[in-house]
Order: structure tokens, then sequence, then C-alpha cells
């Protein structure tokens, strides 16, 4: 299934990524070359295989749902590009 | 105290000796390593950063204890650690201009551990951006140049590997006696090939991932580079265990990996794998592969014929997963809480900005890949389906795994290239990982070792893999291969030469 110019913009939309037109063709170009090279999974048989989420060789561990951590807004805000007291700051969402 | 290229030239084990008989200082040893990085650094790009005050504190310490009989394994041995692994109060970048200002408040677990343990840190390396890509090419801070030359044409300026290739030069070169990589595709075993090192990728759960920026969390592994087997071995020991941080870290005790290096071989079976092969793999790598099974025999170890029939389909799989897993971590980076932004019109018009300026191609790339295959309408087409070829793969690894203790491979097919191969095409690059994705996919142990070099005189290393959580066993048939093969070479560019 080829990508189109604008499934490509729809994608990046989706993932928050400007993006210009000569941009979009390129990576249509890119991405339908990937998406191709990647269809050969369809010549595995996988009637009856339950999807491995992970590679990890145990039962994930349960824990006590508390809190363990934090008090600490300093080292929190420490990298924020923009804050105001002891908030993170952004351009106005709410008219 | 020997010459300060002699210090340069030690093992860790080595090191480590000579510390505690106060043959030399840790500070020496430090020293001479900083007086290195100054002199090859500015060519080699493998250091983003070199903490040079830090660093001698450290060193200053470690004579203190080690003057009061301190034993930790790693006290005043100076290592370089790749920039993924957040370390307190230093910058950590990922290779990436969108974590160019930041800053951590807090300090990764495997580098806790070395820390704990005495290390001394030289600096971070510089990588692939967020670790994706084998070349080192996709640095926002410039590639590394590999230390290694080809005989005929010394000119040429190669690739380290990627996306651990700083730490990987960096220990090559002898600017540092070891450092860590992660590996979610083979990004340490690659460039522990390409630079006559040893590269170690253990069981998914040894080491912690918490404070290693995440790329793809169901296939990061943290792991060493070193000059030596043993070497390998003395750094995993210190990076692994377990962490209640990480809820896939392991709690399974820690064997001695060190010793483990000690262990015979005779009686174990080793399976070789018919399906590690490549078109246009040279002729060379098949011949080291089949010499390194020679010398597995000599060893004492039997000789088995295996099949993994799904290896063919290990990249093809990760090219799913990984940018799903990769789209879905790299979301964070939205210009609101750290990190980089970019100036918009209002929220979206800033996060969409801020990661059009903060990633770079290959990243951007990915994230579209991932975005796609996890989107309404594809999901089972492309993830889903993923997931189930991945479990076939494990599949196969726990069947021949039943047959035997370990399995030889080559690592990658083909010697370091040239910067500016290779980059074509992005599968032309993907295709280096053909043979280093399996175990990553598996989550079993795998080991890189330099074995010998082809007719352009470059490294070329061989790959033990071995059952989840037996790196003792990974270690033993690792550590006879480099007995047998002798690796002596040094690259043309190294302290002091």
């Amino acid at each position: 299934m080829a990508l189109d110019p604008a499934t490509v913009r729809r994608i990046a939309t989706l993932a928050r990524i400007r993006m210009d037109d000569a941009e979009v063709t390129t990576l249509a170009g890119e991405l339908n070359t990937i998406l191709g090279w990647i269809e050969q999974l369809n010549e595995v048989d996988i009637s009856n295989v339950d999807p491995l989420t992970g590679a990890a060789h145990m039962a994930l561990k349960m824990r006590e749902d508390v809190v363990t951590d934090g008090g600490y807004p300093a080292a929190v805000l420490y990298n924020a590009p923009d804050r105001i007291g002891d908030f993170f700051a952004v351009p106005k969402v709410v008219e | 105290m020997p010459a300060v290229t002699e210090l340069t030239d030690l093992t860790i084990a080595q090191g480590r000796d000579g510390l505690r008989a106060r043959e030399f200082t840790a500070v020496d040893l430090t020293l001479a390593h900083l007086h290195a990085i100054e002199a090859l650094n500015p060519r080699l790009n493998a250091y983003l950063s070199v903490g040079h005050a830090q660093s001698m504190e450290q060193a200053r310490a470690a004579d203190v204890a080690l003057a009061e009989g301190d034993t930790r394994p790693l006290l005043g041995i100076p290592l370089a650690i790749k920039d993924l692994f957040c370390t307190t109060g230093v910058r950590t970048t990922a290779g990436s201009k969108i974590l160019m200002p930041f800053v951590p408040p807090y300090e990764s677990t495997v580098t806790a551990n070395l820390l704990r343990d005495g290390a001394v840190f030289l600096g971070k390396t510089n990588m692939d951006e967020f670790a994706m890509g084998s070349s080192n090419m996709s640095s926002y801070y410039g590639p590394v140049e590999n230390p290694w030359k080809r005989r005929q044409d010394p000119s040429a300026v190669l690739v380290p590997g990627g996306s651990s290739g700083g730490s990987a030069a960096a220990v090559a070169a002898r600017l540092a006696m070891g450092a860590t990589g992660t590996d979610t595709g083979g990004s340490i075993r690659q460039p522990a090939s390409f630079c006559g090192l040893v590269g170690v990728k253990p069981t998914y759960g040894r080491c912690s991932r918490w404070g290693v920026v995440a790329f793809a969390s169901s296939l990061d592994h943290p792991g060493p580079f070193a000059r030596t087997v043993r070497d390998s071995a003395i750094l995993l020991g210190s990076m692994s265990g377990h962490d209640p941080k990480d809820s896939t870290s392991a709690d399974v005790p820690v064997p001695d990996f060190e010793a483990a290096c000690q262990q015979s071989i005779k009686g174990l079976r080793i399976g070789v794998p018919k399906e590690y092969r490549s078109d246009g793999m040279p002729g060379e790598i098949e011949t080291l592969w089949r010499q390194g099974v020679g010398w597995l025999r000599e060893a004492g170890a039997e000789i088995v014929d295996v099949s993994l029939p799904h290896t063919k389909y290990g990249l093809a799989t990760y090219y799913i997963i990984a940018p799903a897993e990769a789209s879905s971590n790299l979301a964070r980076y939205d210009g609101v809480r750290f990190g980089l932004r970019a100036d918009g019109e209002d929220l979206r018009d800033l996060y969409e900005r801020t990661r059009a300026e903060g990633f770079g191609a290959e990243v951007r790339r990915r994230i579209m890949i991932g975005t796609y295959v996890l989107s309404a309408g594809y999901y089972d087409a492309y993830y889903l389906r993923a997931q189930k070829v991945r479990a076939l793969i494990l599949r196969d690894f726990t069947q021949v795994f039943e047959k035997v203790d370990a399995l030889l491979t080559p690592t990658a097919p083909s010697a370091a290239f040239a910067q500016g191969e290779k980059m074509d095409d992005p599968i032309t690059m993907y295709l280096n990982d053909l043979f280093t994705v399996p175990a990553d996919l598996a989550g079993v142990p795998a080991a890189s070792v330099p074995c010998g070099l082809d007719t352009d005189g470059l490294p070329l290393g061989l790959q033990v893999m071995a059952r989840p959580f037996d790196e003792e066993t990974m270690f033993a048939v690792a550590a006879t291969l480099e007995r047998a093969a002798g690796f002596s070479a040094l690259p043309t560019l190294r302290a002091g030469s």
C-alpha cells in the first residue's frame, strides 16, 4: 500500500512534526521504500501465534500503588524552557 | 611510574592491579587519559563533553580510598559514558539538538552503579541521534572518525559504527579504559566489531534502563565496551543488578562474570546457524567464522549445525517495532518540560516547530514510520504482525537452545565503511544490523569479540550468543575465542601514536 503525500501529511500531523511540501515528497518516497521492504513479513505464517510485546524472560513484578518519590519542584522544573513560579509555561491555550 | 602512553594501554584488570599495588595513582591514570583526549579528540570527535574538574575530583577521591585499602572493583578506573545515560549535573544530549540544553537532575542506575564501584568518568561520548543509526553519521554534533585505517587507503575516514560510535572510538584509541553503550539493534556489537573491541549486550533486564534516554523500551539494552573479554566482564558485573525503578529489571543474582571468563568450554555444544549469511558478505568473514568454529572445536566444544529459520525476518520486524516504540517514547519532546523549544503561534504550532527543528532526518523518518504502523487501520497489518513474527524469532532461539549451549556467528556483514558510503537509501544502512537484531528481539545475551583483520587491515568480530541470563557461558566462549584469535593489532590513531 503506497503512501501518498496527503497520508504523509496526516501522519506528520499525528506525530506533531511540521513539514514543508518538499519534505513531504521526499519522505513519501523513503517511507514507501521502507514499507515495501517490510512487506516481506507477509510471507510468514503467523496463524496461531500470540504477539510478543517484549523480551523480558520473567513475569513483571507488582508493587504497592503508593507514592514513593517526589516533592522537589526545583529539580523537576530545572530544565523547563519557560516557567512561571512552580509551573511550566506555554502559549495561551484557552481564549 | 610507567610512561603516560603505557598507562593508556593498560587493560582495566591491569589498571586495577597497578592501582592496588600503588605502582601509579588514579590521578596519574586519569591525567594520562585526559591528555590523550586533548590530543586526539579534536580529530576523532568521540567525546561530546569532557569533565576535567569532576574527573580529577573522582580520581583524587579514589586515591584516598585506595590508600585506605578500599577494594571496590572499579576504583580509580577512567571510563567513557555514552551520552544517552543521564548523569547528574552533566549535559546529556542523546546526540540530538532537541536535548542540547538538557542537564539531568538525576543519575541513571547503570552510571550510579559504576560510580558506587569507584569509577572515574572522563566524559560523555558521541552517538547517533537517539541511538538511531549504524555509523554515528546521524549525530547532531558531527560524525566520529574510526581510529582504524585501511592499509591501502589510509586517508579514507571510516565510520566507527553506531549508534555507540563515540564510546567505541574512545576505547579503541585509548581515550578511555572502557565505556558504556546501549544496544537496541546492534549498537554495541556492530561498533565493537568495527573498532576491534569486545562489546557485550547482556540479557534483557540484566542492566537497568532507568535514566537511559529511551529509544525502543522493549529492545534497549545497556552494556559495556572494553579491549578484553575479562574487562567487559568486570564492567558488566558493576553495571548489572536489580533496580525497582525499572519494571523490566530482572530480580536475579549477578554471577561472577570475571570468573566465568576462566571456565573451560570442554563439552559445551556450540551451534552454527546456517542463516547468518548475506548476499555480498565478503568471503573473509565466512573464512573467519569457519576459523572461529575450528578454535572452539579445538578447545573441546562440540559443533552442531543449527537453523534459526526466521532470522531473515528480524530486520523488517525490528523496523516496525523499534520505530513504533520510538514514536511513542519521543512524544515527550514537545518543548514544554525540558529540551529545546521553538516559539509558535499556539501550543500545537509550538509542538510542531519544536519537533521539526529539534529532530534530525533519521529520527523524523522513524517517528513517521512508527506513527503510521500504530495508526488506526494499519496497526494489525504492521505492528501486530511484527509482534507475532517476533514471537517466532524468540521461538527459534528457545528451540535451538534446547540443543546447544551457545551460538557462534559473524557480528556484522562487513568491516567498517567510509563516511558517505551506504548513505544512498536507509535500507542499505539498516542491513548492517542483520546479524545483531535477532538477539535484541529475543533478549538473549550476545557479545562481539575481535577475531581477525580483513585484507584492508580492518578488524572483524565474531558474535557469541547464549541462553537468557547465561552470560557466564557467553563469557567462557568469548574468552576462548579471544585466546585462540590472539588479536593484537592496533588502530592507527591512538594515544601516544
